[in-house]
């Protein structure tokens, strides 16, 4: 029998209000990832950019922070930069009354640098741990309870929060292995934390190798690691490479595990200003993610705090924004190419 | 006197066929590889059940049979590539090639593979160069001399009756081939490192008539050199290629004999019903 009219009107009303749910939630969404884009864009354009040649805030961008010394002066309003400031006094020895407001003179070139060597040292360490748990979990071992244990560890490695990353990271690397708060620390808590995406991303290149080519190679009288080295590892590594790319993102953006364990709130030496060579591993950094917790939450706010704050946060968000380009590009040009 | 050392062999002339391992060692020049009271099983579940049969040198062995009869299972065994799969072994009996248990510990799966070359049911070419994938097997067994190298890569093209159709773009991605070339590619790339044995899994499944034509010269050229054993599902094919055929049903085989007589008078009934199709 046909449904009776009324009924027909009910599913009509429910299928019309379920689709207005998703869609409202759809463009609740949309709204909340314009807003954040456009008021750090905003704000932060200001910060970063210039209306006059060369556009491009370039001391924000290439100095270190310095403390904004603020203070009225015959009427005018100073702002003037602790090197200013400390020239400004040679030539005038009258007392004034100075608001010292930390931080928000000078641009993030040290937190730039330092966010640079912390993505490169714990993805090298990420990639070669993670790459090698990978080709042992699905090459070498065989399934059983041991191997479904270690899955499960690393399902659960995965959902850890990052503060106890940097806890983890400092009782063991910092206090255990007396690496202190260094760059050494960093690069190990940090590459913990993406290990587990590293694993998942390499097992799902490498089981996108044709089992074909592992037995053609075998069938020729390859041994497994010569199968693995020469007929999986080059054709799953692209793949490989590219979804760590988004790694990438996550270790550039973690504050939580850095704090404890490589991250200062402000260093006057740049990273390669250091005594020995050795000296390099063992020293800690400024790191833009870091910068902007300081920046926020760990000195008085005012309008030139905001800033030093949306500044940051805008040149942060374009660095990260690059880096998943790049790994959309790499994959769609990867994918056209490797298509079994 | 007689030495001691010279003992058996005069004990075995004096006691001829009585010993059916004596018969096989005498008769090791006619057998290439001699499966004997074969039982293989994944995991808990029996697919070959007591299989012998003699395979000679230099000539064509086809495996028939209706699906998961058990016939590439049982050439799988012979290279060894059941080892990849998790929970199969042989449960009983013994491969013998060239009078050497292949299961035995101190025999080398690395060195038995290179010895038995194997091509796949879908063709599985390199997502390399087509001189690449034929250099793959010679580079892995450490010859590095490009000559030597480019020499056997003609050589084996050649053999593969391939090398005419692409000669003038070996440094081209094997991909680009027609499926028929790329399945005369990887004979070309078995061929490459010399084997004494071809397994050949239904090469032809994927290849449409002419492509197939030509692969089926191939293997009658190619067994003046080799053995080849092949697996079909084309009963048509077995009786143009090969010179003995094994019937398989449920992980049994029924009968081998020479390839005329299982086709013109097969001693079983149930090898007249399959080859006259009324079952599988």
């Amino acid at each position: 029998m046909i449904a009776a009219p009324s009924n027909r009107r009910r599913t009509r009303l429910l299928e019309g209000s379920l689709f207005w749910a998703f869609r409202i939630g759809t463009y609740f969404v949309l709204f909340c990832a314009t807003y954040i884009f456009l008021d750090i864009g905003i704000k932060g354009g200001r910060t970063v950019f210039m209306r006059t040649a060369p556009f491009v805030n370039l001391k924000f961008l290439i100095e270190p922070p310095q403390t904004l010394y603020v203070f009225n002066y015959q009427g005018k309003k100073m702002e003037l930069s602790d090197r200013q400031f400390r020239d400004w006094k040679t030539t005038h020895k009258e007392d004034v009354d100075v608001t010292s407001i930390s931080y928000s003179a000078g641009g993030i070139w040290p937190c730039i640098v330092g966010t640079a060597l912390l993505v490169i040292g714990s993805m090298t360490v990420a990639l070669f741990i993670g790459i090698s748990c990978a080709i042992y979990l699905s090459e070498y071992s065989r399934d059983g309870r041991f191997i479904r244990l270690i899955r499960v560890a690393i399902l659960n490695l995965a959902g850890v929060p990052s503060i106890v990353f940097g806890l983890f990271g400092f009782g063991l690397f910092v206090v255990f292995f007396g690496w202190n708060v260094s760059l050494l620390s960093g690069w190990f808590t940090l590459g913990l934390m993406v290990l587990p995406a590293i694993i998942t991303a390499s097992e799902e290149s490498l089981c996108a190798v044709p089992q074909g080519l592992r037995e053609g190679s075998l069938a020729l009288g390859a041994t497994k690691w010569q199968t693995i080295r020469k007929n999986v590892l080059p054709y799953a590594l692209p793949g490989i490479l590219t979804s760590s790319i988004l790694g990438i993102a996550r270790v550039a953006g973690e504050t939580a595990p850095i704090m404890f364990t490589a991250a200062y709130a402000m260093r006057d030496e740049m990273p390669w200003q250091v005594s020995h060579w050795t000296n390099f591993f063992f020293q800690g950094v400024m790191a833009l993610p870091y910068h902007i917790y300081v920046v926020s939450s760990k000195i008085p706010q005012n309008e030139y705090t905001e800033r030093v704050q949306y500044g940051t946060a805008f040149v942060f968000l374009v660095v990260v924004m690059l880096i998943a380009l790049t790994s959309i590009l790499l994959r769609e040009k990867q994918r056209r190419r490797l298509s079994w | 006197m007689v030495s001691l050392l010279e003992m058996p062999q005069t004990l075995s002339q004096q006691l001829p066929r009585q010993n059916d391992r004596l018969v096989d060692e005498i008769e090791c020049a006619e057998i290439m590889i001699d499966v004997r009271d074969l039982d293989f099983a994944y995991g808990g579940n029996t697919v070959l059940h007591n299989v012998s049969l003699d395979i000679p040198p230099r000539a064509v062995t086809a495996f028939i049979g209706p699906s998961g009869c058990g016939k590439t299972t049982l050439l799988r065994c012979i290279n060894r590539m059941n080892d990849l799969i998790e929970g199969a072994r042989i449960t009983k009996g013994a491969i013998h090639l060239g009078g050497t248990d292949i299961n035995a510990p101190e025999v080398d799966v690395v060195d038995l593979r290179r010895r038995v070359g194997m091509v796949f049911q879908k063709s599985n070419p390199f997502p390399k160069s087509i001189y690449e994938n034929i250099s793959y097997g010679l580079r892995i067994a450490g010859i590095n001399r490009r000559s030597q190298i480019d020499e056997a890569v003609e050589k084996s093209l050649r053999a593969a009756a391939l090398w005419d159709e692409v000669k003038e773009r070996l440094e081209a991605n094997a991909f680009g081939l027609s499926g028929g070339q790329q399945q005369r590619l990887c004979i070309a790339r078995a061929l490459a490192v010399e084997p004494d044995v071809i397994l050949m899994d239904e090469p032809c499944s994927a290849l449409d008539p002419i492509a197939t034509a030509r692969i089926e010269e191939l293997i009658q050229e190619l067994k003046t050199q080799y053995t080849i054993v092949i697996v079909t599902h084309n009963m048509q094919q077995a009786g143009r290629v090969s010179d003995h055929t094994g019937v398989f049903y449920l992980g049994k085989l029924i009968e081998f004999g020479p390839t005329t007589k299982i086709f013109t008078n097969p001693s079983e009934k149930r090898t007249e019903d399959y080859i006259t199709g009324r079952f599988g």
